[in-house]
C-alpha cells in the first residue's frame, strides 16, 4: 500500500510535495492562515509525517480562497493551491466528516445546482445551502437576496440549458469508466 | 473585426448581470466579435474540483471540446471560468491517459477534444488584440479627474499564466489610463476578496473586503474597477455588511472594467447595467460625465 505522501504526489497539483523546504513562505503568504487549524507549511510537514486521518479530517483546505498566492511565491515549485483542492478531494470521497467549516456544504451544493441545471443557478445554490447549513443564516440574508434580486441580480428561475442532458450523459460515462 | 468563441459563464447571467451587459455592449464598438459558445456549461469552478478533481476537468472540458468545434479562442470575462478552462486545458494536454478517458466520456455526447483551444481572458484579449492605444483613439467621453482603484482580484492573474504579472501586474492600469482616468497606487491591487466563501465563511471574507475597501479610499480612489464578477459582488454587494460590521461607511462604487471602457466610449449607462451596480456610481460619475446619459435614464425610471 502506498504511504500518504506517496499517495498525494500521484494526484494532479501533488506532484511536487517531496521538494518542499519547510520555509513558511506559503503560510507568510496566505490571507487565512490564521483560521486554519493546520497552516500550509504545517499541513505539507504532516502530510510528509504520514499523518492522514489528521490531515484530512481538518478545516484547512477548506479554508483555501484560491487565491493561488503561495503557490506563486514558493520557491520550490510546491503548489499549496492544488494541493489543498487534492486534499479536499480525498477528504470528500474517502467520507471524512469536517468540522469548523461550512465550505464542504456549501461546495455540495454548488455542484448540484450544476448538475441539476448544467450551470449554477445562484439562488437555489444559496437557498439549499443556507436552509441545510443554518436556517438562522437564511433570514440573516433575506435583506441581501432582496436587494440581488431588485437589482436584477438574483434570478429566482434557473434558465433551461441545452447542454444538460449531454453534460449528465458524459459524466455518468466517466463514472463507468473511472470504476473498471 | 477580430472573432472569439465567448464564454459568458454562469455569473454573467446572474449576480453579476453587469458584466454580461458591459461586455456585450463594448465588444463591437472595440471591433470584436464575440459569438456565445452555443450549450456551454458551467466551467465547474473550484468547489467541483474541491470535490471531485478529475471530473471537474472533464466537466470543464466539454467546454474546451464545443470550443475546437469553432476553431477560435476560447474568451470569457470571468476570472474563474478562465483559470478553470485554462489548468483542465493544461491538465489534459499532460496527462494523456487523462485525455483517453475524458475522450472516452465526451464520445458519449459525440464530442472529442483535441487539446487545441487557446484559453484566454477577456482584459487580456482587450490589453493584447485591442490594445489600449486603440482603446484610447476610440474614447470619446474622457474621464478627466476621476480617480481609479484597478483592482486585478487573485484569478486573472495567478498562478502565471503569461499574461501579466502575478503580483504587480500593470494591464488594467493602463486600460484605466487610456480612458483619460487616473489609476491611482493600489497596493492590495491582487489580493483576495474571500471569493465564494463569503457564503460559508462570512466572516473571514468581510474582513477581507474590508482591508481592500480602506486601501482604495486611502490612497484617493472615488471607485474600483475589476473584472471579476465574484471581486465585484463581494465588494459591491456586501459593502453595507462591511460597515454595519465594523462601523465603517464606504461607499465606493466598483465597476466592471468593461462598464467604465463603456462609459469613456460614451455608451449609455443602462445599456452598461450600471443599473444593476448597488452602490450607485452615479454621485461619482455624474460631475465626469455628460449630463445627457442620466436624463435619458433618469426620464425612463422615473428617477
Amino acid at each position: 500500500m502506498k504511504s500518504f505522501v506517496e499517495e498525494v504526489a500521484a494526484t494532479p497539483g501533488g506532484e511536487n510535495i517531496n521538494t518542499c523546504i519547510q520555509c513558511g513562505t506559503c503560510t507568510g503568504s496566505c490571507p487565512v492562515a490564521g483560521e486554519m487549524e493546520y497552516p500550509p507549511r504545517k499541513i505539507i510537514a504532516m502530510i510528509r509525517a504520514g499523518m492522514r486521518e489528521e490531515v484530512l479530517s481538518s478545516n484547512s483546505m477548506w479554508h483555501c480562497l484560491s487565491c493561488y498566492m503561495c503557490t506563486v511565491l514558493c520557491p520550490r515549485g510546491v503548489k499549496p493551491t492544488e494541493l489543498a483542492h487534492a486534499l479536499e478531494s480525498k477528504a470528500t470521497q474517502q467520507g471524512f466528516r469536517i468540522k469548523g467549516t461550512r465550505t464542504p456544504a456549501m461546495y455540495r451544493s454548488f455542484v448540484s445546482s450544476i448538475k441539476g441545471n448544467g450551470r449554477v443557478h445562484e439562488f437555489g445554490m444559496m437557498l439549499r445551502f443556507y436552509l441545510q447549513a443554518n436556517p438562522l443564516a437564511a433570514v440573516k440574508m433575506l435583506p441581501l437576496g432582496l436587494k440581488l434580486f431588485l437589482h436584477k441580480r438574483m434570478p429566482l428561475i434557473p434558465k433551461r440549458v441545452k447542454g444538460k442532458e449531454d453534460l449528465s450523459r458524459i459524466i455518468q460515462k466517466f463514472r463507468e469508466i473511472r470504476g473498471n | 473585426m477580430k472573432y472569439y468563441s465567448y464564454f459568458p459563464g454562469c455569473s454573467a447571467e446572474s449576480t453579476a448581470t453587469g458584466l454580461g451587459l458591459s461586455v456585450q455592449a463594448i465588444a463591437k464598438p472595440l471591433d470584436i466579435e464575440l459569438i456565445e459558445l452555443e450549450e456551454w456549461t458551467c466551467c465547474g469552478s473550484t468547489p467541483y474540483s474541491s470535490l471531485d478533481e478529475l471530473e471537474s476537468i472533464l466537466v470543464a472540458a466539454r467546454n474546451l471540446a464545443l470550443a475546437e468545434k469553432t476553431g477560435l479562442d476560447l474568451v470569457t470575462p470571468c476570472s474563474s471560468c478562465y483559470i478553470t478552462l485554462y489548468k483542465a486545458n493544461l491538465y489534459l494536454n499532460e496527462h494523456a491517459q487523462l485525455m483517453g478517458q475524458v475522450n472516452e466520456a465526451l464520445a458519449a455526447a459525440n464530442l472529442s477534444y483535441q487539446g487545441k483551444v487557446r484559453v484566454r481572458h477577456l482584459v487580456e484579449v482587450v490589453f493584447n488584440d485591442v490594445t489600449p492605444e486603440v482603446i484610447a483613439s476610440k474614447v470619446k467621453c474622457e474621464l478627466n479627474g476621476l480617480r481609479v482603484a484597478p483592482y486585478y482580484g487573485c484569478q486573472m492573474v495567478r498562478p502565471d499564466y503569461g499574461f501579466d504579472n502575478p503580483e504587480f501586474p500593470h494591464s488594467l492600469d493602463r486600460l484605466v489610463e487610456s480612458l483619460g482616468a487616473e489609476a491611482v497606487p493600489y497596493p492590495l491591487k491582487t489580493r483576495c476578496c474571500g471569493g465564494s466563501l463569503i457564503i460559508p465563511e462570512e466572516n473571514l471574507a468581510l474582513g477581507l473586503i474590508r482591508k481592500l475597501l480602506d486601501n482604495a479610499v486611502s490612497n484617493g480612489a472615488q471607485c474600483i474597477v475589476t473584472p471579476c464578477p465574484l471581486c465585484q459582488t463581494n465588494l459591491d454587494a456586501y459593502q453595507s455588511k462591511v460597515n454595519s460590521k465594523f462601523k465603517t461607511n464606504y461607499n465606493l462604487p466598483i465597476l466592471f472594467v468593461s462598464q467604465l471602457i463603456g462609459l469613456a466610449l460614451g455608451i449609455a449607462p443602462i445599456s452598461l447595467g450600471l443599473n444593476t451596480n448597488i452602490v450607485s456610481p452615479r454621485r461619482v460619475l455624474d460631475h465626469i460625465l455628460m449630463a445627457k446619459f442620466y436624463t435619458t435614464q433618469g426620464a425612463k425610471s422615473g428617477t
